[in-house]
């Protein structure tokens, strides 16, 4: 059940960059046990949203409120820490390092004393046995020790996503985590994000219609920077301007 | 070729510890100067192999060190307590560097670089242009400092064979030191910076504070070795700390290999017995060292320690 | 500090933060636009001053030493791009530092080789060779006024080609886009050629007309070229504008420091450059080209 308080909430936020209006006056909450996605065609300014609520980006204007506790400012660092995860456009991972490396390193992250000079990385149990449970939920666990470069498009795709689970986050910022994937991927994906929205507030962007209305409780549409219309799926789908606007026909029709 | 690999580290030690049995004073005063420099280029190789932070300031550190060892005497007769002023050395190193760092840190890429050298140059302008030490002549160390413990003397600093073994314990020291630190969580982190700093940072790292730990006790393990430096040389003059010193180390790290420790080692011997070898040949031995240096980074991008992994890659090429 | 002298330091300030912008300008361009740190950037700077006293004393009037010298160190800087720096591109910034270091080592030893090592100075020619009257009491270097001059024009012609020809356009699209750049048909190669032919006769340039004013000696390569990384910092990499404006700032710092405070002149450069980086890591015009 959505509580009162939005696990993070946006109001009136915009960011521009020289005379772009990247992102114009967008409010949008996520709640905790909620799947909200963001659809909209590209350039609408959904990246440079996520990048605002994950900190990468200062806005230009209007605020950022996580469980109800301004966020003015806030480092990446930090609000990973205070337990917003986010996964990136492109996958972002240690090419270097095997997946469970990486998944590792990201459990690291959280660890009370994560910067130890004296503790072996290897021998911590915490941030192994994270980051092998963030691999099994996305599927992953066969390809433990292949290093990151060696993943197909798809399985970088689920590392991302099970780096960010490593790191036990609260809220899920997932921009388009299911590009470039399999039918079968995603569908693991999906199922993934049913087990977990119960305990966390997601925020999906994703271009994949059918996966969006399968599983966002709440639909946000964004075009040239600002919201066009937000409400749960039946609204949108039947919302004029977003039908006019987006797809030029009935949105979710077979 | 594993059975190369893991052999050749303890053949290698075996080797330095029985030289000075074998060899006379020259050579074993000169593996000593090297062992020095593979402390000062293993710090470095922390910095760039590690974190991948590139520095082309780092002999501020080792110069400092070296400055303060020569002025931590209360005349240039009289001898320095190494428990006293080896800490203070250090500890002068590790303030600097913080102070560098914090600032330099600030920078990203390309900016770093030029930062980290332009602020050490401002250092070497202190030494050179002022009274301090000796200004542009240097100033002299004639009595080594005293390691004494209740009276005994531990080593004598002055006798070559002695200072060698000390050197080699101190190289020991350190290598064993940043390996446990690089198999640590915080070596860990540095890693994962160098190949994506981003994604650290979403992660949940404060990756500047990291950055500047690491640089702090870089410059600290750089002083240590400036200060060994001081005592063996007995002269400390601005070149220690200048930019050609700076590049110098960088090149011992990269001619090694980067991020494996031992290439800093490989690549400290490589340089200083090219340098002795070269400037043997000519007057004009720096074009020799500079077309060496040019041919060096084109063909072996990855350093001698990777030199077998070159090979094979181009021999795969060719089939 | 009587006005007489208060002009003499000014006039001195703008010549040699003239001189640095016209070095350190090509330096932000190579930087900005091919992304290559060059080290040896300097060496050229020192080049052109013993390339001017070489052919000054070879043709005797320095004005034909200069041209000669020009046309000379764009043919260099064509021929070195393309054999040597065109290598540099797809390496990393470490591998870059070590290449040109060592390109510095080979010029050091080669100038050593053919010109030897001492210290020159090179005669102002005649017709320069006065000094203009400031005030009652003091007088000034005619040769050095040509200095800023010249270096004013070298300026703005720099600017105009940056900002009104097809070529400037080009550079500047370059420099914010390199793969758009190439699919609009601009011949990256030969523009990266041109872009550094043009630094290094900048910096040649420069060498070459300050070298009667101050002495011509080995380690002036590396004394300028460090500075004209702080300019680079200062300024913002590939901004030509903010290489100006740090220069001229980096100008009078020095010169008046050393006027007030003789000791510590030299670090003054650098704090202006922490207090600047405190406020803003990129530098002051951050990523314009112009």
């Amino acid at each position: 059940m959505p509580e009162p308080t939005p696990a993070l909430a946006a109001r009136n936020l915009t960011r521009r960059f020289g005379g772009v209006v990247a992102v114009d006056d967008v409010s949008l909450e996520v709640r905790h046990g909620q799947i909200h996605a963001l659809i909209g065609p590209n350039g609408a300014g959904k990246s440079t949203l996520i990048n605002l609520l994950a900190g990468e980006l200062a806005p230009t204007s209007g605020t950022i409120a996580l469980r109800g506790a301004s966020m003015a400012r806030a480092r990446p660092h930090r609000l990973a820490l205070l337990g917003v995860g986010r996964t990136f456009q492109r996958s972002n991972v240690f090419r270097n390092l095997s997946a469970f490396e990486n998944c590792r390193l990201a459990a690291q992250a959280r660890l009370p004393r994560a910067w130890a000079l004296h503790e072996r990385a290897s021998r911590c149990d915490v941030s192994a046995t994270a980051a092998t449970q963030a691999l099994a939920a996305v599927g992953l666990t066969a390809r433990s020790d292949a290093p990151g470069e060696a993943l197909s498009h798809g399985e970088r795709r689920e590392l991302e996503i099970a780096m960010c689970l490593a790191t036990e986050p609260s809220v899920l910022l997932l921009d388009e985590p299911l590009a470039g994937m399999a039918a079968e991927e995603s569908t693991r994906v999906l199922d993934l994000l049913r087990r977990l929205r119960p305990e966390r507030a997601i925020l999906l962007v994703e271009h994949d219609m059918d996966a969006v209305f399968a599983v966002a409780d709440v639909i946000t549409v964004m075009a040239d920077g600002s919201v066009l219309a937000s409400g749960t799926p039946e609204a949108v789908r039947n919302d004029a301007t977003v039908r006019e606007a987006y797809l030029g026909e009935p949105i979710g029709s077979p | 070729m594993n059975a190369a690999r893991r052999f050749l580290p303890l053949l290698a030690l075996i080797a330095l510890a029985v030289l000075p049995a074998l060899a006379g004073k020259f050579y074993v005063e000169l593996v000593a100067k090297i062992m020095i420099m593979a402390v000062f280029a293993m710090s470095l190789d922390l910095l760039v192999g590690v974190t991948g932070l590139v520095s082309l300031g780092h002999a501020a550190f080792f110069g400092l060190a070296s400055y303060v060892v020569a002025l931590a005497a209360p005349d240039p007769y009289t001898a320095a307590n190494l428990w006293t002023s080896l800490p203070l050395a250090v500890a002068a190193s590790a303030v600097l560097a913080f102070a560098i760092g914090a600032l330099a840190l600030r920078t990203r890429g390309v900016y770093f670089i030029m930062v980290t050298l332009a602020l050490s140059q401002m250092v070497y302008f202190v030494f050179h242009d002022t009274k301090v030490g000796g200004g542009s002549d240097g100033t002299y160390l004639y009595a080594k400092p005293e390691a004494k413990l209740g009276g005994w003397s531990l080593v004598n600093f002055g006798d070559s064979t002695q200072f060698y073994y000390a050197m080699l314990f101190l190289l020991l020291l350190v290598f064993v030191f940043l390996r446990v630190l690089l198999a640590s969580r915080f070596g860990h982190a540095l890693a994962g910076i160098r190949s994506n700093e981003q994604r650290m940072r979403a992660l949940g790292f404060n990756t500047y504070v990291y950055k500047l730990a690491a640089f702090t006790l870089a410059g600290a393990i750089a002083g240590l070795a400036g200060y060994f430096a001081a005592v063996q040389f007995g002269f400390v003059n601005p070149d220690m700390l200048s930019w050609q010193q700076s590049a110098n180390v960088l090149l011992m790290v990269i001619l090694g290999g980067l991020g494996n420790l031992f290439g800093a080692i490989v690549g400290a011997f490589a340089f200083i017995l090219l340098e002795d070898l070269f400037s043997s040949l000519t007057k004009h031995w720096l074009l020799l060292m500079g077309g060496f240096v040019i041919m060096a980074v084109m063909l072996l991008p990855g350093g001698l320690t990777r030199a077998g992994d070159a090979w094979h890659a181009w021999r795969a090429h060719d089939a | 500090m009587d006005l007489s002298i208060f002009l003499i330091q000014v006039l001195n300030s703008i010549q040699y933060g003239l001189l640095l912008f016209l070095v350190a300008s090509g330096l932000t361009l190579i930087f900005g636009i091919m992304g290559v740190i060059n080290l040896a950037h300097g060496s050229f700077y020192m080049l052109g001053a013993y390339a001017a006293f070489t052919l000054a004393a070879l043709t005797g009037n320095l004005f034909i030493a200069i041209a000669l010298g020009v046309v000379l160190a764009v043919a260099f800087g064509y021929v070195l791009e393309w054999v040597f720096f065109s290598f540099l591109y797809r390496r990393d910034h470490l591998q870059q530092v070590l290449l040109t270091y060592g390109l510095i080592l080979v010029f050091e030893e080669l100038r050593s080789i053919v010109v030897g090592d001492d210290v020159h100075g090179v005669p102002v020619p005649g017709v320069l060779a006065g000094s203009i009257p400031l005030g009652t009491t003091m007088t000034y270097p005619a040769y050095n006024l040509l200095i800023s001059a010249a270096c004013l024009v070298v300026a703005a012609l720099l600017f105009a080609l940056l900002r009104y020809t097809r070529l400037g356009m080009m550079i500047r699209a370059g420099a914010s886009n390199r793969e758009m750049a190439r699919s609009l048909g601009i011949d990256i190669e030969f523009l990266f050629r041109v872009v550094f032919a043009l630094g290094v006769a900048l910096a040649a340039f420069a060498g070459m007309i300050s070298a009667p004013a101050s002495s011509v000696y080995p380690g002036m390569g590396n004394q300028v070229l460090i500075i004209c990384f702080v300019v680079v910092v200062i300024g913002g990499i590939g901004s030509v504008t903010g290489a100006l404006v740090a220069a001229l700032l980096i100008g009078f710092i020095d010169t008046f420091g050393k006027v007030f405070l003789p000791d510590y002149s030299g670090v003054l450069v650098y704090l202006l450059m922490a207090i600047i980086l405190l406020w803003r890591p990129e530098g002051l015009f951050r990523e314009s080209a112009v």
